[in-house]
This record gives structure tokens, C-alpha cells and sequence, in this order.
């Protein structure tokens, strides 16, 4: 991971059909831990929110063969059940729920260690890719993590 | 069992804050409802799942742009139900 880039996704470990599975450690130190929180380094919940996103968002990419771009628009039922600090490596898991026209609803979680850490349904919502620069940026990034 | 236009409007009604009894056939869902995107997603994910369809909501929305039908025929809630009826029986 790299949090102060958004990248939240380190490889993919599966894609089986409308789910995937994605791994990613989080970093040792970043400027986040400074003020999340001052001698108790931890994740933030939005950032753990972000990384179910674009577990999500990659599946759908996946699954649209990169010609549109999902952006996230809706969490609901977030839980956040425990703790997780730097150096943890955590394991994503994203599966579709519903194919809607224009949306799409995945159920999320992440796991560390094989303990549940929070979980999720978000809404994305599917658009035609706003920028060719965005479009690019997606199917690179989707080539290194083997989805392109 | 309850018609489609009750059965779409108890679920604006749960996905927004529009009370119930505000709902009529004769409603735009959004210029007279005030339904903005996010809560219309949430009740297009409802419906749905409530009839077992793909509401074609892009399609709609295109055909409505690029002025090839009125906002009124996709909705306006009889209209929106008789849409989500035909959907229905489409299906078999």
C-alpha cells in the first residue's frame, strides 16, 4: 500500500467469477500514522473503507473489460471490528452482488491474519471514464496487477 | 398482493425521506418527490431486487436526454409502475 497515493491495492490473489481477492500490506510508516494517532499508529477506518473500494472497483473493471470506470458512491453497514496497525499484511475480498444499469452493489471485507477487520456493501457507480488519461492510468495499473 | 405503484412506493418511502402518503401516481419521482441521485440508486437497487429485474435506468435516462421520450413516461410514478410491470412480464 501506498496510502499518501491512494494505492490501496498491492496484488491480486484471485478473481473467480464476480469475486476477487486482493493482498496488500499495510505501509510501516507513513505521515497518516502521525495523526492516526500520535504513539498508537493505526489505519483509519476511511482508508480501510477506500481499500474495499477498490477491491471493488478493480473486479468491475475486470468485469467491463476496463471500458468504464467505477466510482464509489454509497457505504452501507460498514462494521469495523478491530484494530490493525502498520507492517500488517491484509487480505481483501470483493464479490459482486448485484449488476444494476449504471451501479453496482459488492459486499466487502478485509482480513488479517484470517480475523475479520471490517466489512462492507458499497454502491459504485458506472460511468463512462471522464479523462483518456484516467482510462490509461486504469489499464496500466490493471496490467501490472495482471486484470488488463 | 399489492399493485406495483404501492409496492415501489413503500420502497421510496424506506429509501428516502419522502413520507408515504406524499406518493401518488401522478408524482415525478424527482421534481415533485426531490429523490437526487444517491437515494433514486438506492431505490433502482431496491426495486430490483423486490421484482427480480434490471431496471434499464441508463437507457431511460439516454432516451430522455437525447429527447426520444419525456421524463414523464419512465418517472412519473403510474408510469414508472406500468414500466416496471412490463419489465416484469418481459421477463415471464
Amino acid at each position: 500500500m501506498r496510502l499518501e497515493y491512494f494505492q490501496m491495492v498491492d496484488r491480486v490473489a484471485s478473481l473467480d467469477g464476480e469475486a476477487i481477492v486482493v493482498e496488500s500490506t499495510i505501509p510501516d510508516a507513513s505521515p497518516v500514522f502521525e495523526g492516526h494517532f500520535p504513539g498508537y499508529p493505526l489505519m483509519p477506518g476511511v482508508l480501510l473503507v477506500e481499500t474495499m473500494a477498490q477491491a471493488s472497483g478493480w473486479l468491475l473493471l475486470k468485469l467491463m473489460d476496463f471500458e468504464r470506470m467505477p466510482f464509489l458512491m454509497g457505504v452501507k453497514e460498514a462494521k469495523f471490528r478491530s484494530f490493525v496497525g502498520p507492517s500488517t499484511p491484509v487480505t481483501v475480498h470483493a464479490k459482486r452482488i448485484h449488476d444494476g444499469s449504471g451501479y453496482a452493489v459488492t459486499q466487502a471485507r478485509i482480513e488479517a491474519a484470517g480475523k475479520r477487520i471490517c466489512d462492507a456493501e458499497l454502491t459504485l457507480r458506472i460511468m463512462d471514464f471522464p479523462a483518456p488519461e484516467l482510462a490509461a492510468a486504469m489499464r496500466n495499473r490493471g496490467k501490472e496487477l495482471g486484470l488488463a | 398482493m399489492a399493485s406495483s405503484f404501492d409496492r415501489i412506493a413503500d420502497i421510496i418511502a424506506e429509501n428516502s425521506e419522502v413520507p408515504r402518503e406524499k406518493i401518488l401516481p401522478d408524482s415525478h419521482v424527482i421534481n415533485d418527490l426531490g429523490i437526487d441521485s444517491l437515494d433514486f440508486l438506492d431505490i433502482v437497487f431496491a426495486i430490483d431486487k423486490a421484482f427480480g429485474i434490471k431496471v434499464p435506468v441508463e437507457a431511460w435516462t439516454q432516451e430522455v436526454n437525447a429527447g426520444n421520450a419525456p421524463a414523464e413516461q419512465y418517472f412519473v410514478m403510474k408510469n414508472l409502475a406500468a414500466r416496471i410491470d412490463e419489465l416484469v412480464a418481459a421477463k415471464g
